[in-house]
C-alpha cells in the first residue's frame, strides 16, 4: 500500500484529547526522516505542537524544528490578509479592504470565514507553487480541531464554494475544496484512545466524513496500556485478595486496578477494529512525565512501521 | 462541595479542554442536582459529544427528553440541532409569511445554517437563551465545545451585535447599492476593492440576503444583548473542567483567566480522572517475592511505581494549577475503575461532585 507519508496534505482529525498534537508532530517527524520537506500546521490557536519541538513563539511563519522539519502557528487574520493579496493581486487594496471596518465586523460575524481563510492557508502549504511566495513543503501535516470543528473546517470551502456560485470566492474556495477532498492528494488520519467514548466518536466521525464522500486512511490509537499479566498470573494475584501486609495488599491492588484497564482497553480496541473501515494502528501509553524529544522520536519510529 | 457553587444558580456552563470529561461531568451535575430534588435541562453544544449514550438514551433531538432516572427532581437533555434551532428562531421573529419564506429559501441562508463552524456557536446561546426565558427549568447545566471554541461562542453574539448595530448592515441593504450616497466617496471605493475580491454576484447575493431579513435584524440585536447580559448574570456560574494533564491545566488556566477578564462568574474547577498518590513501595516487594516468587513480584512491583510516578505527576499537575488560580475552590474526582459513560458512572462520581 501507498504510504500515506507520500501525499501533499494530511490532516489529523479526532475527539479533543487524543493526542492528535502528539501524532501529528510524530508524523512530521516521520515524514522529515524519510527526507521529505515538512511543515506540520497548527491552528485555532493551539500553541502546542511547536511547544513539542520546545518552539514556544506563535508565529504565522514558519520556523524550523529539525532538519526538514518546519512548524506554523495559523493566525487566521494573517490568512485573511493573504487571502485578499492573493485575491486583488495588490497589497493596497488588499489592505483597504482588510482594513475596512465594514469588511471586519462582516467577516467577524458570517459563520465559518475564519476557517475558510486558514483552509486557504493550509492549502498554499501543501501546493508546490506557493501563491504567497513563501518556501515549498513536500508535505503538511495539520493538527486539526476536535471533531466536530475539525469537519467544520474541512467543509468551509464547500461550504462557501456554493455560497459564492460564480466569481473569485467561489474559484479559490472551490479549488481548495478539491483539494482537500481528493485521496490522490489529501490523506486523513484520526487520533483516537481506547475508550468508549472516544471510539464511539471516531466511528461517528468514519459516518459523517463517509456521508460527506470522504473516508479515513487510517486510525492511530494512542495511549495503549501494556498487558503485563499472562491470564493465570491474574489468577495467582487474584487469589491472594487480602493476604499481606498493608504495603503488599496496595502493590497487588495497583497491579490489578492496571490490568483491568488495560482488559477495558484491549476490549475497545477490539471494537473500533471490528467496526471501522479503516485500518488501526496503536502507540503504547507513555509513563514519562512529560512528552519529550525522545519520546517524540519513539512515536515517530512506532509509526512510520505501522503506516 | 458543588451544590454550594450553584446555590441560587439557574444556569451552569462546564468548559474546558478537548477530552477532560466536560459531557460526563455536565451530565453528573445534572443527575445529582435532579436527585436533589431539582429539575434540571443538561444540554451539549458540541456536535460529536455522545452525551446521549452518557445518560443511557439512543439518541438527543434538539427538543428536550426525560432522562428515565430514579430522582426526586427531574433530568432532561438535549443536544442542539443548530440548523433546527436557526429555523425555528426565523420563524418566531418573522413578521409575516413572506419575510419567513424569503429567508429561510435564501441559499446563503441554507448554507450557513447548514455550516458546522461557527453557525454552531450563534445557536448554542441562542437555545440556551430561550430555554432559560421560557423558565421551565431550575437549573440548565451547558456542556460546551473544548476550549478555544469554548470563547468563539461567549464572543459570537457580541460579534453579531457589533455588525448589526455599526452601518455596515446598511451598505449592504441599501437597494443595489445606490445608498452608497450615505457613506460618501470611500464607500464608493470600498465597494469596488470588495468587488473584485468577491466578484459582483457574491455581493448582491449578500445584499439580498440581508435585505430578506428586513426589520428582524432589530430583534436579533435584541437577543444577542439579552445573551450577553445572560453570561455575565450573577445567577450564572462558570465551572471548569480539566484533567490533571500539563496541557488541560494551561488550558484551564487560560480560560479562567479569560473569564475574569471577561466578568464573567467563575465558580469553581472540577479535576477529572485523577490519580491517588501512593505511598513508597516501603517492602512490598519483599513480601511479595514471597508470596507469588520473583517474577510476578517484579512485575506487581513495576505496575506499582509507574503508578505512584503517575500519581505524582497528577498531584504536581493540580498543585500548579491551584496555584495560578489563586487557591480557586476545587473539586477533585479520582480515575474510576472503568471509564464512565452510563448512568452508573455517573453516581459513582456524585459521591466526589456532592460530597
Amino acid at each position: 500500500m501507498e504510504n500515506i507519508l507520500d501525499r501533499r496534505l494530511v490532516l489529523v482529525m479526532g475527539k479533543g484529547g487524543t493526542g492528535k498534537t502528539t501524532i501529528a508532530a510524530a508524523l512530521g517527524l516521520a515524514a522529515a526522516r524519510r527526507g521529505r520537506r515538512t511543515v506540520v500546521v497548527e491552528v485555532a490557536e493551539q500553541q502546542r505542537l511547536l511547544g513539542l519541538f520546545g518552539k514556544g513563539a506563535r508565529d504565522h511563519d514558519e520556523v524550523q524544528l529539525d532538519r526538514n522539519l518546519f512548524g506554523l502557528s495559523i493566525d487566521p487574520q494573517r490568512a485573511m490578509e493573504e487571502w485578499l493579496r492573493h485575491q486583488l493581486r495588490s497589497g493596497t487594496l488588499a489592505g483597504l479592504l482588510g482594513g475596512s471596518r465594514i469588511f471586519q465586523l462582516l467577516t467577524a460575524a458570517a459563520p465559518g470565514v475564519s476557517e475558510l481563510v486558514t483552509m486557504g492557508k493550509i492549502w498554499d502549504l501543501a501546493q508546490l507553487e506557493r501563491r504567497t511566495g513563501g518556501s515549498v513543503f513536500d508535505i503538511a501535516i495539520v493538527d486539526a480541531p476536535a471533531t466536530g470543528h475539525g469537519l467544520g473546517l474541512i467543509s468551509a470551502p464547500g461550504t462557501y464554494a456554493r455560497i459564492a456560485r460564480a466569481g473569485p470566492v467561489a474559484r479559490q474556495a472551490g479549488r481548495i475544496d478539491e483539494f482537500t477532498r481528493d485521496p490522490a492528494t489529501t490523506g486523513i488520519i484520526a487520533a483516537a484512545l481506547p475508550e468508549e467514548m472516544p471510539v464511539s466518536e471516531t466511528l461517528d466521525l468514519e459516518d459523517r466524513l463517509a456521508a460527506d464522500d470522504m473516508a479515513l486512511d487510517a486510525i492511530v490509537v494512542n495511549g495503549v496500556m501494556p498487558e503485563r499479566y499472562k491470564a493465570a498470573e491474574i489468577g495467582v494475584l487474584e487469589s491472594l485478595n487480602g493476604r499481606g501486609g498493608p504495603a503488599a495488599r496496595a502493590a497487588l491492588e495497583t497491579a490489578l486496578l492496571e490490568h483491568r484497564r488495560a482488559a477495558g482497553q484491549s476490549e475497545q480496541l477490539g471494537r473500533l477494529r471490528e467496526e471501522a473501515g479503516a485500518g488501526v494502528s496503536t502507540l503504547p501509553f507513555l509513563f514519562a512525565p512529560a512528552l519529550g524529544r525522545p519520546e517524540l522520536e519513539e512515536l515517530a519510529r512506532l509509526l512510520e512501521g505501522q503506516l | 462541595m458543588i451544590e454550594s457553587w450553584l446555590e441560587r444558580k439557574s444556569i451552569c456552563i462546564c468548559a474546558g479542554s478537548g477530552g477532560v470529561g466536560k459531557t460526563t461531568t455536565s451530565a453528573a451535575i445534572a443527575l445529582g442536582m435532579a436527585a436533589r430534588g431539582k429539575k434540571v435541562a443538561v444540554l451539549t453544544i458540541d456536535p460529536a459529544k455522545r452525551l446521549a449514550g452518557a445518560l443511557g438514551l439512543n439518541e438527543l433531538g434538539n427538543e428536550e427528553r426525560r432522562v428515565e432516572a430514579d430522582v426526586d427532581g427531574e433530568l432532561w437533555a438535549m443536544m442542539l440541532d443548530a440548523k433546527r434551532t436557526f429555523d425555528d428562531l426565523i420563524e418566531w421573529h418573522a413578521p409575516d409569511e413572506r419575510t419567513r419564506d424569503a429567508v429561510l429559501s435564501n441559499r446563503i441562508y441554507q448554507e450557513l445554517s447548514n455550516a458546522v463552524a461557527g453557525s454552531q456557536e450563534y445557536m448554542a446561546m441562542e437555545k440556551l437563551y430561550e430555554l432559560h426565558q421560557q423558565g421551565r427549568y431550575d437549573l440548565l447545566v451547558l456542556d460546551t465545545p473544548p476550549t478555544r471554541n469554548a470563547l468563539d461562542f461567549i464572543d459570537a453574539p457580541k460579534k453579531l451585535a457589533a455588525f448589526i448595530d455599526s452601518r455596515s448592515l446598511q451598505f449592504f441593504t441599501a437597494p443595489g447599492f445606490l445608498g452608497l450616497k450615505v457613506f460618501g466617496r470611500g464607500a464608493g471605493m470600498l465597494f469596488s476593492v470588495m468587488k473584485r475580491a468577491t466578484g459582483i454576484d457574491l455581493l448582491e447575493d449578500l445584499s439580498e440576503f440581508f435585505r430578506s431579513f428586513g426589520d428582524m435584524a432589530a430583534g436579533f440585536r435584541e437577543r444577542a444583548d439579552g445573551v450577553n447580559r445572560l453570561l455575565a448574570d450573577s445567577r450564572t456560574a462558570f465551572v471548569l473542567v480539566t484533567s490533571p494533564s500539563s496541557d488541560a491545566i494551561d488550558e484551564a488556566a487560560f480560560f479562567h483567566h479569560r473569564l475574569l477578564d471577561a466578568g464573567l462568574p467563575f465558580a469553581g474547577i472540577v479535576a477529572n480522572r485523577v490519580r491517588p498518590e501512593l505511598p513508597p513501595e516501603n517492602g512490598a516487594g519483599a513480601e511479595l517475592e514471597k508470596m507469588v516468587g520473583g517474577e510476578l513480584a517484579a512485575k506487581v512491583l513495576a505496575s506499582f511505581e509507574d503508578e505512584r510516578r503517575l500519581g505524582a505527576r497528577d498531584q504536581a499537575n493540580l498543585e500548579r494549577l491551584r496555584k495560578r488560580l489563586r487557591r480557586s475552590p476545587m473539586i477533585e474526582i479520582p480515575q474510576l475503575d472503568a471509564d464512565v459513560h452510563d448512568l452508573h458512572g455517573l453516581r459513582l462520581m456524585d459521591e466526589y461532585l456532592f460530597g
